[in-house]
């Protein structure tokens, strides 16, 4: 256990190197964008009079570098600074809305993990048959097609045709836990939809590759029923690669949920992101970037230590 | 068709139109083929179903555009549709814009001006209160109003009022306002967004963190660029605000919009995509608003540039231009044609000055005038600032070539089009909101030294009118010089004007307006909230 240890400590600093030199480079990208944020704010309306009295409150005037400093200062101390537009706390605004993401996020984790893995244990049973045929192509087709429309075509089936489900995922504070569920399954199932196909074809090659390996032709030679030799000797060894796209996915959940927030209208941090960068709103942008970048990092952590404590030969060096 | 059958089949049809299942425009059509003149359809429309006494109640659910996460209650930062239209409802204005496209009371209850128009005095309602019951007085007038002057005003309505000299308090519920130069439209510049009437501090600043203001809604629940709800201000000082809630919702993709309609989720919903206006329309539920504004699409040729440092030029490229084909084809014939002149039909003191055709013979022959065979421009567009821009300037570019002309369509950056293109590019693509009077923007856009002369067209004719045409309180004499101005930008200005763009939004048929709607903004110009009800 020592060894996980001493990995996780090593690679939570190697990740927060990593966090600064992403911050710099979005401190840098949002800089080289055309205009700033009081000729954002301003647009059409601007005049060089009241640019120059917004740029004095916001605080412009100063160099690049001396403000990318101030900010990194309040960072490291956990104050991620204010919107340089509302002038609200950076934590008031990300926090609701993190929390809407993360919601969503698991919602749709719940079902497309479970989903996958049971999908790819079924075709790697019954590989090269019509079953394993249809459930590929229905996958492929899904992770092929863009999430906006997916989304469209649920919304037309599910929504607007039939009603079963609200095309709008608004939500509001008097909801029950089950009336959430439902508002939200719609973009839960576009989501669900995009990542299935990943982990269910990880799943089955994992699966496959281990069936010609010698044990398991032991394992069927001693009788064993075909399911319960996948389930018992080959899953437990192809893990590693699984848990890593798993891990890969639930980011891409976290990360790339910018356009289904759009089409159903979700309050979540891809559209803070969104708005934030045309406004230049430069806290609010590099705080979302941080959590992104946050979030790769630690699940990659995680699947590295899942893979190794589920295979006993990764932990004992030879 | 016999008297009684009509008048029956008559009060039929108003009884389905107050239901809803009827439309005005089916109405009309109606009554026509029923032998009516259409001026008596539209008379029976007003008097019959129009003036079915609107009742109170319900929720009205509305579906904004434009609504974003930095929307700020700050009145000087006031931009995006969401702001303006949260404004309307829950903020008041001295003025404000009627149904007819007039000029009607709002805060302030009557105005009058000194004969040289540069003392305005504003008579304020006495009624008028604060969402949190304080009395709306002349002090609080004064201050929202000064919180756009002086030296360190960061608000974008500064220029607006840049003539305001001084502004005085006389009593509870009246204020004077000085101008250095007189100006007749001051009462029209009072319904600007911006100008919004606030609670006053014992300092003269305003208090716009709050939320609160003294119009027909206060904010319950405000979250920028998710969801606004608002509760009827019991106190309001006017007729109307129905509605007992209003909860705008910001649904930024046109797809959302229009599937929360045809679902049930919001009663109306701004800006329709015009491509699916027709399979909108087709529902039996929904009813389209479509409403002429004076919004207006400018292409600004830098007048100081070559080549458009010549008239002839600028004749040419404003006879090349096939003006009903972009209406048609880019607007889906939601708009009206342009004449280079920036007043629409809807202002007051619209001159009918003959339409510009699409002519390439007066293309060709101002080009030979020019001394050119042909003439090579790039024009700057960008899809941000209206869907389909850069495709109206291939297809202008199409209507310019047999001519000689050719244009060259830039597609810019949508990111910082305002602070790089925008009076920066000698010909570009540009989208101005209405404005309320024509003198507002010539004075905005058109004045030899506005910052905003995005053409920098110099006419010392032209500068010389709108300086005396701006003191004139004498309506004839006013509209004459009004004419000619137009008649100076149409042939001599610097800015080809091709098209006024129209509101197009939608709403549920359950939700009923008089049948007029005023064409400043969306939603009966923001004050669709107070105006329209449900039908029982």
């Amino acid at each position: 256990m020592g060894d996980v240890l001493d990995i996780i400590v090593k690679r939570l600093a190697l990740g927060a190197v990593t966090l600064l030199v992403i911050s710099i480079i979005i401190f840098g990208m949002v800089e080289l964008l055309p205009g700033d944020v009081a000729q954002a704010i301003l647009g059409q309306g601007a005049t060089a009079e009241n640019l120059a009295a917004l740029r004095a409150r916001l605080g412009l005037g100063d160099p690049a570098i001396v403000r990318y400093f101030d900010w990194l200062g309040g960072a490291v101390l956990g104050d991620f600074g204010r919107s340089a537009v509302t002038d609200t706390p950076v934590g008031d605004l990300i926090g609701p809305r993190f929390a809407n993401t993360l919601f969503l996020a698991c919602y749709a984790a719940v079902i497309a993990v479970p989903l996958a893995i049971t999908l790819g244990v079924i075709v790697a049973l019954l590989r090269n048959t019509i079953f394993d045929r249809v459930a590929n192509v229905a996958t492929l087709t899904a992770i092929s097609s863009p999430e906006f429309f997916l989304g469209y075509i649920l919304i037309l089936y599910l929504s607007v045709k039939t009603g079963y489900f609200p095309a709008i995922a608004k939500l509001s504070s008097d909801m029950t836990f089950l009336d959430l569920l439902h508002r939200t399954f719609l973009p839960a199932l576009t989501m669900v939809l995009v990542v299935v196909a990943h982990m269910m074809r990880m799943t089955r090659a994992a699966i496959i590759n281990l069936l010609a390996s010698p044990y398991i032709e032991m394992a069927r030679v001693k009788g064993m029923p075909a399911w319960k030799v996948i389930v018992k000797h080959a899953l437990p060894n192809a893990w590693a690669p699984i848990i890593n796209v798993i891990a890969l996915n639930l980011a891409y959940l976290i990360t790339g949920v910018v356009l289904v927030e759009f089409v159903f209208v979700y309050p979540g941090i891809g559209q803070l992101l969104v708005d934030s960068v045309t406004k230049r709103d430069f806290p609010i942008v590099q705080a979302c970037c941080l959590i992104f970048a946050a979030t790769f990092i630690l699940l990659n952590l995680a699947a590295d230590v899942l893979s190794i404590l589920t295979n006993p030969r990764l932990r004992h060096k030879k | 068709m016999s008297g009684s059958y009509r008048d029956e089949m008559l009060n039929r049809m108003a009884q389905e139109a107050r239901r809803g299942r009827l439309s005005r425009r089916e109405f009309m059509a109606y009554s026509v083929a029923a032998g009516l003149t259409a001026s008596a359809a539209s008379g029976l429309w007003t008097s019959k179903i129009a003036k079915a006494a609107p009742q109170k109640g319900g929720t009205f659910k509305v579906g904004l555009h434009d609504g974003n996460t930095s929307d700020s209650h700050d009145p000087g930062t006031y931009q995006s549709v969401g702001q303006i239209q949260i404004a309307h409802a829950t903020r008041s204005y001295l003025t404000e814009i009627t149904p007819e496209n007039g000029l009607g009371p709002d805060m302030a209850e009557a105005w009058s001006a000194t004969p040289d128009a540069r003392v305005w005095t504003f008579e304020l309602n006495k009624n008028a209160t604060f969402h949190d019951g304080r009395k709306f007085t002349a002090k609080d007038a004064a201050a929202s109003l000064n919180f756009h002057r002086g030296e360190s005003s960061t608000s974008a309505a500064k220029s607006l009022l840049a003539d305001v000299t001084d502004i005085k308090i006389d009593g509870d519920h009246t204020i004077h306002i000085e101008l250095g130069q007189g100006s007749a439209d001051l009462p029209w510049i009072m319904t600007d967004y911006h100008l919004v009437m606030l609670p006053a501090k014992d300092d003269g600043s305003v208090e716009w963190e709050s939320g609160i203001g003294a119009g027909p809604y206060k904010i319950e629940k405000h979250e920028p660029g998710v969801v606004s709800e608002l509760v009827r201000h019991e106190g309001w000082h006017r007729e109307g605000a129905y509605f007992d809630k209003i909860e705008i919702i910001v649904l930024n993709d046109p797809n959302a919009r229009q599937t929360a309609l045809v679902t049930g989720d919001v009663h109306a919903v701004t800006s329709v995509d015009l491509k699916t206006l027709a399979l909108l329309a087709r529902s039996p539920n929904i009813e389209v608003d479509n409403v002429p504004s004076g919004s207006a699409i400018t292409l600004p040729m830098h007048c100081d540039v070559a080549p458009f440092n010549d008239v002839n030029v600028r004749q040419a490229l404003k006879y090349a231009c096939n003006r009903q084909e972009l209406v048609d084809k880019i607007l889906f014939g939601t708009g009206t044609v342009g004449n280079d002149y920036h007043v629409s039909p809807g202002m007051p003191y619209y001159p009918d000055l003959p339409q510009r055709e699409y002519d390439l013979d007066k293309a060709k022959y101002h080009l030979k005038q020019a001394g050119l065979t042909e003439l090579n421009v790039e024009l700057s567009a960008a899809d941000s600032v209206l869907p389909g821009a850069v495709d109206m300037c291939v297809l202008y570019s199409e209507h310019a070539k047999p001519a000689g002309i050719n244009i060259k369509a830039v597609r810019e950056p949508n990111d910082g089009y305002w602070s790089d293109v925008w009076l920066k590019k000698p010909f570009c693509f540009v989208k101005w909101g209405a404005r309320p009077t024509p003198d507002n923007m010539f004075t905005l856009a058109y004045k030899d030294d506005a910052a905003w002369n995005e053409s920098h067209w110099q006419n010392e004719r032209f500068n010389e009118l709108l300086l005396l045409a701006k003191k004139e309180l004498d309506q004839e004499r006013r509209s004459a010089m009004y004419r000619e101005m137009c008649e100076l930008a149409k042939d001599d200005g610097g800015t080809v004007l091709p098209m006024f763009t129209n509101f197009v939004y939608a709403r549920d048929k359950s939700v009923q307006h008089s049948g007029n709607l005023a064409s400043s903004w969306e939603l009966d110009g923001g004050r669709g909230y107070h105006r329209w009800w449900f039908a029982s």
